[in-house]
C-alpha cells in the first residue's frame, strides 16, 4: 500500500553540531506519505534535536531536509509550518495567559492555511472536539493539567492543517488511560491522511502505532525497520535497550495489548 | 469578529469622550490643561501597551518617539514654516521610520537586553540632538508667539491643539482595540507568551514585532509635535526625559498591561496621583520616588494591574473590562 507512495519527508545526511558536540550525525531516512514512523533512542540520542532541524528551529550543519520535494534546510520555523509541517513540543508550551480556544486559533491563523480569526475559530472548535478538549475551550491554557496541555499542544499543531506532524513525546507523563486515549487520537489523525513522525519513550504504545521505527544512538541512525525487527535487532538491544531481557519484556507487553 | 459589539470598547471610548468634553462644559482653562496632560498620557500609555502589553517587549526608552516626532515636527514648523496640519503627521511618520530602523537592529534582542537597548537608544538620540546645530543643540528650538496668529491666536490654538490631542487619544484607543482583537494581535500575544512557540506555530515574529513597534511609535510621535508646539519651545532635556518613559510603564502596569482599558485607567489614575503629590508641600519633591515605589508594589502584588485584577476576580465582566 505504502510502497507506491512518494516520500513526504526526506532527511539526507543531516548533521547538527553544537561546538564540539555532534548531536545528530549524518542521519538519512525517508518517510512515505501516510505512514507513522517511530523515532526512538536513549536520552540525549539527539531525537529532539533532529526534530528541531527538521522544522527549522536549528539549521542543519550539514545535509538536507526535503519536505514535499522542497529543500527546507535552514528555513525559519514559521516558513516551514506554512508548507504544512507542524510539531508538538516535548515540554508543552501553552500560551498560558490565552484561552484554550485562542491557543488553537493562533495555530489555525498562522499555520499552513492563512485564516481570518473567524475561520480560525471554526477550525479551532472542530480540532478541540477532535482531541476531546471542547469543554475546556474558554479556560486559560495555563490552568490545564499535563494531559490536557498535551492535547492542547496536539490541537494547536493540528489546527495548522499539516500534511506532516512531528509528535515529540506526547504520551510522556500520562497515565495508562490517558495514553490509550492519546493513541486513539494519533491513529485518528493518520486516518485523516496526515503523515506522522513520532518520538516516544512509552515503548509498547509506540510499537503498536508505528508502521516503521528508526533508532538513534549518540546522534547516529543505528537501525531501521518494522517494530518487530527493531525490538529483535541485537544492535538496538545492545546500544539502546542495554538489557536483552528488557527488550523481550517490552515486546511481550506490545503483544499483550 | 464582532468584537466591536463588546461593551468594553464603548466604555473606553465613552470615558475619553466625557473626559475630553469636560473643559467645554465647565469652560475652565485650567481643567483643559489638566485634561490635555491626561489625554497625552493615555495616548502614550496606550501606544506603549501595544508593544509592552501585547507583544511583551518592555521598552524603557519609549519617550524617544515622542521626542523625535516632536523635534522634527517643531523644526518643520519653526524653521521650514510648515503648517501644524502637515507637521503632526510628519512627526508620526518620522517616529514610525525610526521605530522601523530600530526594530531591525534591536528587536532581535529579548527580555532585559531589549529593555537596555531602548534606554541606550533614547540616550543616544538625546546626546545626538544635544550636539546637532541645525536642531538648536542643547538650547533647542523656539517659535515666536506670532506663529500662533495663523491658527487664530494663542487662545484658539490652545483649543485647536486640544481637539487634535483628543482625536489622537481616541485613535490610540481604537488602534489598541483593533490590534487586540485582530489576527495580528493574536500573533503578538503568542509572541508575548512564548516567542519560540509562536515561531513554530507560524507567526513571522520579526515582521510582527517590527509592526508592533511601529504602531506603538506613531501616535507618540504625533503627540510630541502637538505638545511642543503648544509649549512654543523644545529642548533635548524635556523631549527625551527617561523618567517620562518610566512613568509610561508605570501607567500601563498600574491599569493593566495587555488590556485596552488598562492604559486609560492607569494614565488617569497616575496623573491624578501625580498632581496630588506635586501640589502637596510634603511630597512634591518625592513624586518620582513615589512612581518607582508604585511600580515596585504593582509588580510584586498586582502584576496584572487594576483591569487585569478585576478581570481575574470577576469573570462575568470579561466583555465589559478589556
Amino acid at each position: 500500500m505504502m510502497a507506491a507512495q512518494e516520500n513526504i519527508l526526506q532527511v539526507k545526511g543531516v548533521t547538527k553540531r553544537f561546538g564540539g558536540l555532534i548531536a545528530v550525525n549524518n542521519v538519512t531516512f525517508d518517510l512515505p506519505r501516510g505512514q507513522i514512523l517511530g523515532l526512538i533512542g536513549p536520552n540525549g540520542a539527539g531525537k529532539t534535536t533532529l526534530f528541531n532541524v527538521i522544522n527549522g528551529v536549528y539549521a542543519p550543519t550539514e545535509g538536507h531536509v526535503i519536505f514535499k520535494g522542497t529543500d527546507i534546510s535552514g528555513w525559519q520555523p514559521y516558513d516551514v509550518v506554512k508548507l504544512g509541517l507542524a510539531r508538538t513540543h516535548q515540554i508543552v508550551r501553552p500560551l498560558n495567559d490565552l484561552t484554550v480556544l485562542e491557543n488553537v486559533m493562533a495555530g489555525a491563523c498562522y499555520g499552513h492555511e492563512h485564516h481570518s480569526l473567524k475561520e480560525a475559530q471554526g477550525i479551532a472548535d472542530e480540532v478541540l472536539g477532535f482531541v476531546n478538549l471542547s469543554e475546556r475551550r474558554d479556560m486559560l491554557a495555563g490552568s490545564l493539567n499535563v494531559a490536557q496541555k498535551k492535547r492542547l499542544e496536539m490541537a494547536r499543531a493540528l489546527a495548522s492543517r499539516p500534511y506532516l506532524l512531528l509528535l515529540d513525546e506526547v504520551l510522556a507523563g500520562l497515565n495508562p488511560t490517558e495514553i490509550a486515549e492519546m493513541v486513539q487520537v494519533v491513529l485518528k489523525i493518520r486516518e485523516q491522511g496526515v503523515t506522522i513522525l513520532i518520538i516516544e519513550h512509552v515503548m509498547h504504545a509506540l510499537m503498536n502505532v508505528s508502521d516503521r521505527v528508526i533508532v538513534l544512538d549518540y546522534g547516529q541512525l543505528i537501525a531501521e525497520g518494522s517494530p518487530e525487527e527493531i525490538a529483535n535487532d541485537p544492535k538496538v538491544i545492545e546500544a539502546y535497550l542495554g538489557d536483552p531481557d528488557l527488550a523481550k519484556r517490552l515486546m511481550e507487553n506490545a503483544d499483550g495489548d | 469578529m464582532n468584537s466591536w459589539k463588546y461593551p468594553a470598547f464603548w466604555i473606553a471610548l465613552l470615558l475619553v469622550v466625557i473626559g475630553g468634553l469636560l473643559p467645554v462644559i465647565t469652560g475652565s482653562n485650567v481643567l483643559r490643561e489638566n485634561i490635555f496632560l491626561i489625554m497625552l498620557s493615555v495616548a502614550l500609555a496606550s501606544s506603549l501597551n501595544i508593544l509592552l502589553g501585547y507583544a511583551g517587549y518592555v521598552s524603557f526608552g519609549h519617550i524617544v518617539f515622542f521626542g523625535v516626532g516632536g523635534y522634527i515636527g517643531f523644526y518643520l514648523m519653526a524653521v521650514q514654516n510648515w503648517s501644524l496640519w502637515l507637521a503632526v503627521p510628519a512627526g508620526g511618520l518620522v517616529a514610525a521610520i525610526l521605530a522601523w530602523l530600530l526594530g531591525l537592529a534591536i528587536l532581535r534582542l529579548r527580555g532585559a537586553y531589549f529593555a537596555l537597548a531602548t534606554i541606550g537608544v533614547n540616550e543616544a538620540v538625546r546626546t545626538f540632538i544635544n550636539n546637532f546645530g541645525p536642531l538648536g543643540g542643547p538650547i533647542g528650538l523656539e517659535v515666536n508667539f506670532s506663529i500662533y496668529q495663523q491658527y487664530g491666536g494663542a487662545a484658539t490654538m490652545q483649543w485647536t491643539t486640544y481637539w487634535l490631542a483628543f482625536i489622537l487619544t481616541i485613535a490610540a484607543i481604537v488602534l489598541s482595540y483593533a490590534v487586540k482583537f485582530s489576527r495580528f494581535g493574536l500573533g503578538l500575544m503568542a509572541i508575548r507568551e512564548d516567542e519560540d512557540a509562536a515561531m513554530v506555530m507560524g507567526v513571522r515574529t520579526p515582521n510582527a514585532k517590527t509592526m508592533a513597534y511601529i504602531l506603538s511609535a506613531i501616535i507618540p510621535g504625533m503627540m510630541g509635535v502637538i505638545f511642543f508646539f503648544r509649549n512654543s519651545s523644545v529642548e533635548p532635556h524635556s523631549a527625551f526625559r527617561l523618567t517620562r518613559s518610566i512613568e509610561m510603564i508605570v501607567m500601563v502596569m498600574l491599569g493593566g498591561q495587555g488590556t485596552v482599558q488598562g492604559p486609560l485607567v492607569g494614565a488617569a489614575l497616575y496623573e491624578a496621583i501625580r498632581s496630588f503629590l506635586l501640589t502637596s508641600p510634603l511630597f512634591k519633591d518625592l513624586q518620582l520616588a513615589f512612581a518607582g515605589l508604585l511600580l515596585l508594589l504593582i509588580i510584586l502584588f498586582v502584576p496584572s494591574g487594576v483591569i487585569g485584577w478585576l478581570r481575574g476576580r470577576y469573570r462575568k465582566l470579561w466583555r465589559v473590562l478589556e
